[in-house]
């Protein structure tokens, strides 16, 4: 179970080992530079100790060598640990496209989970070793956290948008779950388990959730019960409003110019306040669900958007590098960020 | 050596020269100003002393068993908001600060003395309302304030705390500006810039930053009020807001303030290296520009507060990049001052061990602040107690460590009498010891996966706070000591010489206690910052006549 390293929490996931790995070589460094200098001044600190009062030595004015020495060496270590955590914060960072996704809600002080089969749990979240799994996470009320020590990550989950995380467990086991965020009187009591299975365990599992929809079949009853079809049509495929199909991560031409990619918290903006991003040729008729439906209802609707189909020139046909100016490669984070730009125009 | 070659001083110091309650509330001399800070910045950093332990103690045991989980989060945001906004932020320079900028460029006051007392009076309001607050009935947002809990959620006395933050931000202003007036119109003759004290320097360029950062925090105060009071939409999502907007704006300022209380601890620990090795600062120029490099590119690096806050991926790489170029300056320090000891006449008194104690506790602080400005492993132990542990070692064991040191190597000038040498040195080796034990174990924890501001944990992490606790009695007991003799010797103690340690600043060079107008006459400055003079020569030069 433990590594033979005391206190290092266990590793479990892919990536787990090579953040270690760089936090070894940061120990290392940070441990050789406290023993030098620590080392040279008590060195100096002895040999140079004060032998009489009266004594007053030499002034030595300085050395522009030595300066440059001690600027360009730390400057150079430094710049390996950013070009290595960069590198692996990239990976962190950017879910592989054939990811299973779970989708997370938080709320003052409990953890709900929603699998794509329709299983649901409460703080405790159940995934297959050697799947790759995406998070895509919201919050009801504050800002929270997911933090999975064993698979040494962690994302805010922020309410008003979606964020994501994603991780492959390398072994089974059970894992603390802990909120990372400070989110009110219950904060250290809002945690879980993280429970790591052998795929076929995982998929009995899984089929024991017999009952319960999927959460893109829950959304599709919602999408009529709440009037939608009525505008976008039954099966998404448009009218008075934009068409759904083949709208999840498509380039979408706004009113307001530039084009935005439809990613999960562009969905989900546009239900709770359509008034933000209006397509271009359509009029800003929508009413705002804000308050009509909640955050689990949201994850359905998304789901069942994006069950509509996705555009096909997606990125990150596997392989595919990571590039700026072609969608997001930085899912989590980037994809936020126009939405919550445009919102307080808005207003 | 105590024949009489100087010239007995004036009965008459800045301490006795007037009487009564009055003197001192209506006081315009800086270094009055300076001990009513003294005393009520010595007074919170109790109170949020108090609250340290009380943190410790509910840590010993895993489940939450000292305080209920509401209390406890009021505790732990107490003691963050007592000690940055009343105790660190001010505590260098508005006391060693203000006493001392007049007095080591050769001037007789601030450049606004009024000014400098209206600034203390609106600190002292600023923090009763904030006491207020906490008695009413306290406030659990942790000191950062963080939306749409802080702005909706939370039932606590947020408004109130928040506008005592905001009028003590005032206070820093003025006390930034005064020292920025100061600096450039009030140097003695001779006295140029490259002749200044490296206090001086480090001193000027943290009111750069508490002139620029501070309307930035106030600004974000006002906000956050807005959208709690009026429910005006600015950060909470429910009425349009972005959470993550009052997190960039927090940081604006809340980073940059990290170096308005490490800058003039720095400048303080760049006086005892050099005074108590007489030498003087290897590479002084390198020094004192790397104070203004930092005051600079610490405006540049908020966003590794954010790694794993949904920032986009690129503003986390130009953050992670800009924030390792933040270090480099402050390496550049380090080495230099190591350097200044070599060749050296090094003495072991009080203030040199809380010196050199600063460079130890500095480059454990500096080098562990390179963890978290490496992105992935960051996002690991992003919220987690190494954080805590981090923080910690720049705060306390960077600016209390060089506000003790400069307390007791200013001390006799302060206050005209000499502190308890022994008991001096063991109270330094009391808090090396009892800091190293409180903050070392929380490094491991927070890489062990044990997140910050947890009232209750699993058990695996039990041992280390054990450790934890342990360290922080024995930091308590070695923050006693010294309040106690100091205030002991205040009555009792050694009259101090003008010159106890023979040195060549301006400072010695008047009696101790300095008269009200600091000098006789004005000094004219024909000599180098550090320029040790024989020690025979140190006592005649005491004043100048």
């Amino acid at each position: 179970m433990q590594t033979w390293v005391p206190f290092i929490p266990e590793s479990a996931s892919t990536v787990s080992g090579r953040v270690d790995a760089l936090y070894f070589y940061l120990s290392g460094v940070t441990v050789f530079f406290a023993l030098l200098i620590g080392g040279v001044v008590t060195f100096f600190v002895i040999r140079y100790r004060r032998r009489s009062p009266y004594e007053v030595p030499r002034p030595i004015a300085g050395s522009h060598a030595l300066e440059t020495v001690w600027s360009v060496i730390p400057f150079v270590i430094a710049m390996s640990f950013f070009v290595w955590g960069a590198r692996l914060y990239f990976i962190q960072y950017r879910p592989p496209q054939d990811a299973q996704e779970i989708y997370v809600v938080g709320k003052q002080w409990m953890w709900k989970f929603q699998h794509s089969t329709g299983q649901r749990e409460i703080n405790e979240l159940h995934v297959p070793v050697g799947r790759k799994i995406k998070l895509i996470m919201t919050s009801e009320d504050v800002i929270h956290d997911v933090f999975i020590p064993a698979f040494r990550i962690k994302t805010d989950v922020v309410p008003g948008r979606y964020s994501s995380q994603w991780f492959e467990a390398t072994r089974p086991g059970r894992f603390h779950l802990f909120c990372a965020e400070y989110c009110g009187m219950n904060h250290s009591g809002m945690g879980g388990w993280v429970i790591v299975m052998e795929p076929k365990d995982y998929d009995i599992w899984l089929s024991g959730a017999s009952g319960s929809q999927s959460p893109a079949t829950a959304g599709q009853q919602l999408f009529q019960t709440l009037g939608c079809a009525s505008c976008h049509g039954s099966n998404g495929e448009g009218g008075r409003g934009p068409a759904l199909q083949g709208l999840f991560n498509s380039q979408v031409q706004l009113t307001s110019g530039g084009p935005v990619r439809a990613d999960e918290s562009y969905l989900r903006e546009s239900i709770v306040n359509p008034q933000a991003k209006i397509v271009a040729g359509y009029g800003p008729i929508m009413p705002t669900f804000q308050g009509v439906v909640t955050e689990e209802q949201l994850v359905q609707l998304v789901a069942f958007v994006k069950s509509l189909g996705s555009n096909a020139a997606a990125p990150g046909s596997p392989g595919s590098a990571p590039n700026a100016s072609q969608s997001s490669p930085a899912p989590a984070a980037a994809g936020p960020k126009p939405a919550a730009a445009a919102t307080p125009k808005a207003k | 050596m105590e024949e009489f070659k100087v010239p007995p001083p004036s009965r008459i110091n800045y301490l006795n020269a007037e009487y009564g309650l009055k003197s001192w509330l209506l006081t315009r001399d800086h270094k009055r100003i300076a001990l009513l800070y003294l005393g009520s910045v010595t007074f919170f950093f109790g109170v949020g002393g108090i609250y340290a332990l009380m943190i410790r103690l509910e840590l010993l045991t895993p489940q939450g068993d000292l305080f209920t989980s509401a209390t406890y989060n009021k505790v732990f945001t107490q003691h963050g908001i007592m000690m940055i906004f009343f105790f660190l932020i001010p505590a260098i320079p508005a006391t060693l600060g203000n006493f001392l900028v007049p007095m080591m460029i050769g001037a007789k006051d601030l450049a606004f003395p009024r000014i400098n007392l209206l600034s203390w009076y609106i600190y002292l309001l600023g923090a009763i309302i904030t006491v207020y607050a906490l008695l009413a009935g306290g406030v659990d947002t942790g000191w950062t304030f963080y939306v749409p809990y802080s702005s909706t959620f939370s039932n606590t006395y947020v408004i109130a705390t928040g506008l005592g933050i905001f009028i003590s931000g005032f206070s820093s202003i003025l006390t930034g500006l005064n020292f920025i007036v100061t600096i450039h119109t009030m140097r003695a003759p001779g006295m140029t810039w490259f002749r200044l004290p490296l206090f001086i320097w480090s001193h000027y360029a943290t009111a750069l930053i508490m002139i620029l950062g501070t309307p930035v925090v106030a600004i974000t105060i006002v906000l956050l009020a807005f959208e709690r009071l009026a429910r005006v939409g600015i950060f909470d999502p429910a009425l349009g807001g972005d959470p993550v907007l009052f997190q960039h704006l927090f940081w604006f300022y809340s980073h940059p303030a990290v170096y308005i209380m490490v800058l003039p601890s720095m400048g303080v620990v760049s006086e005892l290296i050099a005074n108590f090795s007489r030498k003087n600062v290897f590479g002084y120029s390198f020094v004192a520009f790397s104070s203004l490099a930092i005051a600079v590119f610490g405006f540049l690096v908020w966003g590794h507060h954010l790694f794993v806050a949904t920032q986009s991926v690129y503003a986390g790489m130009i953050f992670s990049f800009l924030s390792f170029a933040v270090a480099i300056p402050s390496a550049i320090k380090v080495f230099n001052w190591t350097a200044t000891l070599y060749k050296g006449s090094i003495s072991y008194d009080t203030p040199m061990l809380y010196g050199l104690g600063f460079i130890g506790l500095f480059t454990v602080g500096g080098m562990t602040g390179l963890f978290l400005a490496s992105l992935a492993v960051d996002v690991h132990l992003s919220d987690t107690y190494f954080v805590v542990a981090h923080f910690h070692y720049i705060m306390v064991g960077g600016t209390l460590m060089g506000y003790l040191g400069g307390l007791h190597y200013w001390w006799p000038k302060i206050s005209g009498r000499m502190y308890p040498e022994g008991w001096g040195r063991f109270a330094a080796l009391v808090v090396f010891v009892g800091f190293n034990l409180t903050f070392l174990p929380q490094f491991v924890a927070g890489y062990y996966g044990m997140p910050r501001r947890y009232h209750a944990y699993p058990p695996e992490f039990q041992v280390l706070n054990v450790l934890s606790t342990a360290g922080a009695s024995i930091l308590g007991v070695g923050m006693l000591i010294p309040i106690i003799y100091l205030i002991w010797s205040m009555r009792y103690g050694e009259r101090a010489p003008a010159n106890p340690w023979h040195l060549p600043g301006l400072e010695w060079r008047t009696q101790s206690p300095p008269l009200t107008e600091n000098f006789p006459e004005t000094p004219v400055v024909t000599w180098e910052a550090y320029q040790f003079a024989p020690v025979e020569e140190t006592e005649t030069m005491g004043l100048l006549r």
